[in-house]
């Protein structure tokens, strides 16, 4: 009887034996979590000691427009990456048109441009002494600024275009995995139960894809609830610029730390609400997509619109900034070339290696103990652990030097107090750091993705091979890595694409006399040069530029692989 | 698990220890961008061989300080804007330096009194008009900004960036909170556009026709002035020199300060000597286009040609404790809107 019972159990609840090894894995994704999530912890320490409560304050003046702003911002960056991320992903993957191949990779460019080095390159484009409003006024003789209107790149607005341009990648990328692996024949199944194609596409596809493109949304929400860069720079209040205001004008970091706490429930209600909403569901894949995908053949006019579609992004996405920030590098060459550049290329490469290899390690060990034991507090270390990413940069790197800091005194006390060894800061200031911040930054972009991933391999896989007489780790090496391949490494390749962009935690927490590229060109930037930092601006692009292209060939292997 | 050994190989290889405590060397924490520090620091090094290792960040180096403690690696830090050096004493992270040096090339008013900072370059808060639309002498102070005249004529950057920020302070701290906030609300309601940008760019507005009277710092002036590309529309804008028939122009300051767990006492203090004279003064002040806080250091170059700035006497410490009215007074007339 009780067999009976367990059994069932195994079938709701506990699919994969959680024996005796896999405690171990238990442990680990406790302990991991644990140090990955003390930054965030050590932020919400901070908020508890506020230097005096700043929200009556901010609630009778600038509260209520932080919010609006915060709440457009994030609906038109969501409208934005939404319609660009999926109408383009859906139509390289089912539709034939001329460049197609071209198009399944150049649509990831956008991603190596940061937010920051696109919003400048679109001020100077824009502006009043910029090339088209000059071309504009020669054309129609006007004189100056008060004889015409024209848009305001500086605005709410301008923020939402130049924030969804570079980050609707993550929902390209997501949505575009999703739609490969569906099944073809779902798709013919619904047609042949009288549903249109555009029908189908909203009844079929999209509820299939839908996990996907809310983990690539929520990645998007969360990047644009933290930016600080742009929104800076073109004057739009923020909920994040009101944080910084709290901490850098008013001195009150535990206020600052209050917001940043506000900021992160914000996003906490916003993935739960999504996940409550699809519950019920469950997917594993059919397996049956071995058969070549056949792509629409389009009419002439259809096969035009596919490739507007998809040009628009790049072109505005990618290829002008690029072509600006090339212009600016040859211009001013000379004052800008050094050989610091290499240096700062390692620093950059090495350190985002490493993070993203890290965080790839780390965000698999979860999701694969969240596998052998998906209990509620298993759910709750998985959120507590991506909780980094919603966190402004700067704000994380004062939560990693609370702890780093602290543990690096007490090892120091302790060894003073028992050896008379002066250790001083073992781990704060060194790469170290940077390494652990990105990790916690980052670690949700790997975890959330091979999380889904997995979720998707039919636990009749786990069951096989244990029944075979391998254990936990074993399924891990010999099952799941082969099939999760492509996931891996594109989830690898956005931590590394990420970091190589990150910018406020690695300006803090830094070593002496080390720069990273993303740092170098702050720098002048930062100092309303930005002419001087297209060179090293360029180089974080093309540095981009080669994961994606691996990304985006793993992706297409990956299908021919299943 | 054997990817996991190989990353945490990795991760211990990412422990690149970096010695920052040994024999003669100077380790700064700097608000200031390191590209404009570097001349000045290669110069000290060739002078006394004591190596200079820097970290740049526009915010979090307090903190980062505050929390490494007594076994900081920082021995000074360097910084723009007056509120972020009381904060630092403030939170009793500097130590007092007594240096007849010092004393000797910077003014009382440009440091702090127990000696826990040291001005090392001062900058003036200027107006800039129009040369086309705004007759000479038109606008001579900051009060006058708040003139129904300039309706719709005026352009600043955030109300909230330190350098306005202190401005405001100035105003609160010369004629009371009342009287500023009144004065405040008449520049909010003068603006030509939404606070955006940087100081450069409401000079460029100038050129544009957007606005006829700005308000910047004036080494952005300069730095216009010395890029060919910018030149033009620096050429468009006058520089006005508030105040100088009163109170004086309202100025902030690059300084630094000594921590108070300094490893490397010694060399720090003699780096803070070495920025206070000639030499360093004027490599300093010329490729940044500032005011030296040494008197006897000539000015030089553009800034020359400018005339001479006649510094409001204001304690910078006042302008610091105004900060965080200045701060509230900002959103209360709802200035960057």
């Amino acid at each position: 009887m009780k067999q009976a019972v367990d059994s069932t159990e195994y079938q709701t609840h506990q699919p994969l034996l959680a024996g005796h090894t896999s405690r171990r894995w238990l442990f680990s994704a406790c302990a991991t979590t644990f140090i990955v999530a003390l930054p965030v912890f050590a932020v919400f320490y901070l908020a508890l000691f506020p230097d005096e409560n700043i929200w009556p304050h901010l609630i009778d003046t600038t509260l209520p427009r932080y919010l609006d702003n915060t709440i457009r911002l994030m609906l038109g960056v969501a409208l934005i990456t939404l319609f660009i991320g999926v109408s383009t992903a859906w139509a390289v993957t089912v539709c034939e048109f001329p460049g197609r191949r071209f198009f399944e990779w150049a649509l990831l460019l956008p991603f190596a441009v940061p937010a920051y080095v696109i919003a400048y390159v679109y001020t100077d484009l824009l502006d009043y002494a910029g090339p088209i409003q000059i071309a504009l006024r020669d054309w129609f003789g006007w004189n100056s600024a008060r004889d015409y209107w024209f848009p305001q790149i500086r605005s709410l607005g301008g923020a939402t275009l130049m924030i969804g341009l570079v980050l609707y990648p993550y929902v390209y990328l997501l949505s575009r995995a999703a739609f490969m692996e569906q099944s073809p024949s779902l798709f013919a199944v619904s047609r042949s139960l009288g549903h249109s194609a555009l029908s189908t596409f909203f009844r079929v596809v999209l509820p299939i894809a839908r996990p996907a493109i809310a983990v690539g949304l929520s990645l998007v929400l969360m990047e644009t609830l933290n930016d600080f860069g742009t929104v800076d720079f073109f004057a739009v209040q923020t909920l994040t610029a009101g944080l910084f205001d709290t901490w850098m004008n008013l001195g009150n970091l535990g206020g600052a730390a209050q917001i940043a706490t506000v900021m992160l429930s914000f996003v906490l209600v916003l993935v739960t609400l999504e996940r409550y909403s699809r519950r019920r569901q469950k997917q594993f894949s059919a397996r049956d997509n071995r058969q070549p995908v056949h792509r629409f053949r389009l009419t002439p006019g259809r096969k035009a619109l596919c490739i507007i579609v998809c040009a628009v992004p790049v072109v505005f996405g990618f290829i002008i900034p690029a072509l600006v920030l090339g212009y600016y590098a040859v211009e001013y060459f000379e004052q800008s070339w050094n050989t610091e550049f290499f240096r700062n290329t390692v620093n950059s490469l090495f350190l985002s290696a490493t993070a993203a290899l890290t965080t790839l390690v780390i965000g698999l060990t979860l999701a694969y103990s969240r596998r052998l034991h998906d209990t509620p507090g298993m759910r709750v270390l998985m959120r507590l652990s991506s909780l980094g990413y919603a966190m402004p940069g700067a704000v994380l790197a004062v939560g990693v030097i609370v702890p780093m800091a602290g543990f690096d005194n007490w090892l120091d006390g302790l060894m003073e107090y028992w050896f008379g060894w002066n250790t001083g800061l073992l781990l704060s200031g060194t790469t170290f750091a940077l390494v652990f911040a990105y990790t916690v930054r980052f670690l949700a972009v790997s975890a959330g993705s091979v999380e889904s991933a997995l979720q998707k391999v039919t636990p009749s896989m786990d069951m096989a091979a244990r029944s075979l007489g391998q254990g936990p780790g074993g399924t891990l090496i010999h099952v799941h890595l082969p099939i999760l391949r492509g996931t891996l490494l594109t989830a690898a390749l956005v931590v590394f694409v990420d970091c190589m962009k990150e910018l406020p935690a690695t300006l803090i927490l830094r070593p002496f006399n080390f720069d990273t590229l993303a740092t170098y060109v702050y720098q002048f930037a930062s100092d309303e040069m930005l002419s001087r930092s297209a060179l090293p601006a360029l180089i974080i692009v093309l540095a981009g530029i080669v994961p994606i292209i691996l990304m985006s060939r793993s992706i297409g292997q990956s299908r021919s692989f299943n | 698990m054997r990817m996991k050994f190989a990353a945490s190989a990795l991760l211990a290889l990412s422990v690149l220890p970096i010695n920052a405590s040994a024999d003669g060397e100077v380790n700064i924490y700097s608000y200031r961008q390191a590209f404009l520090l570097e001349p000045l620091l290669n110069a000290f090094t060739e002078e006394t061989g004591v190596k200079t290792n820097v970290v740049f960040a526009k915010n979090g180096l307090t903190e980062r300080l505050e929390r490494e403690g007594d076994n900081s690696p920082a021995d000074l830090v360097m910084t723009v804007d007056i509120s972020r050096l009381s904060e630092l004493v403030e939170k009793d992270l500097t130590a007092s330096v007594s240096n007849p040096t010092l004393e000797q090339n910077i003014p009382e008013y440009l440091r702090h009194p127990d000696g826990k900072w040291f001005a090392l370059t001062t900058r003036g808060r200027m107006i800039y008009t129009s040369v086309d639309r705004v007759e000479e002498g038109e606008i001579t102070t900051y009060e006058q900004l708040a003139d129904d005249k300039w309706n719709d004529r005026i352009c600043t950057r955030s109300g909230k960036h330190p350098y306005n920020i202190a401005l405001i302070s100035s105003m609160i701290a010369h004629h009371g909170e009342e009287k500023a906030q009144e004065w405040l609300q008449g520049v909010k309601d003068n603006l030509a556009r939404k606070p955006q940008g940087g100081d450069r760019d409401q000079i460029k507005a100038i050129s544009e026709g957007v606005c006829d009277v700005a308000i910047g710092n004036s080494y952005y002036y300069g730095a216009m002035l010395e890029d060919e590309n910018q030149r033009p529309a620096a050429e468009k804008a006058r520089m006005v020199f508030p105040n100088s028939d009163g109170r004086g122009t309202h100025i902030n300051i690059s300084g630094v300060a000594l921590t108070k767990s300094a490893p490397n006492r010694e060399n720090a203090i003699q780096l803070m000597e070495f920025l206070s004279e000639q030499k360093a003064q004027q490599i300093y002040a010329e490729a940044n286009t500032e005011y030296p806080a040494n008197p006897e250091v000539e000015v030089a170059g553009i800034v020359a040609n400018w005339g001479d700035l006649k510094p409001d006497s204001l304690s910078l410490q006042e302008i610091a404790d105004n900060r965080d009215t200045a701060v509230r007074m900002v959103d209360r007339v709802d200035y960057d809107n």
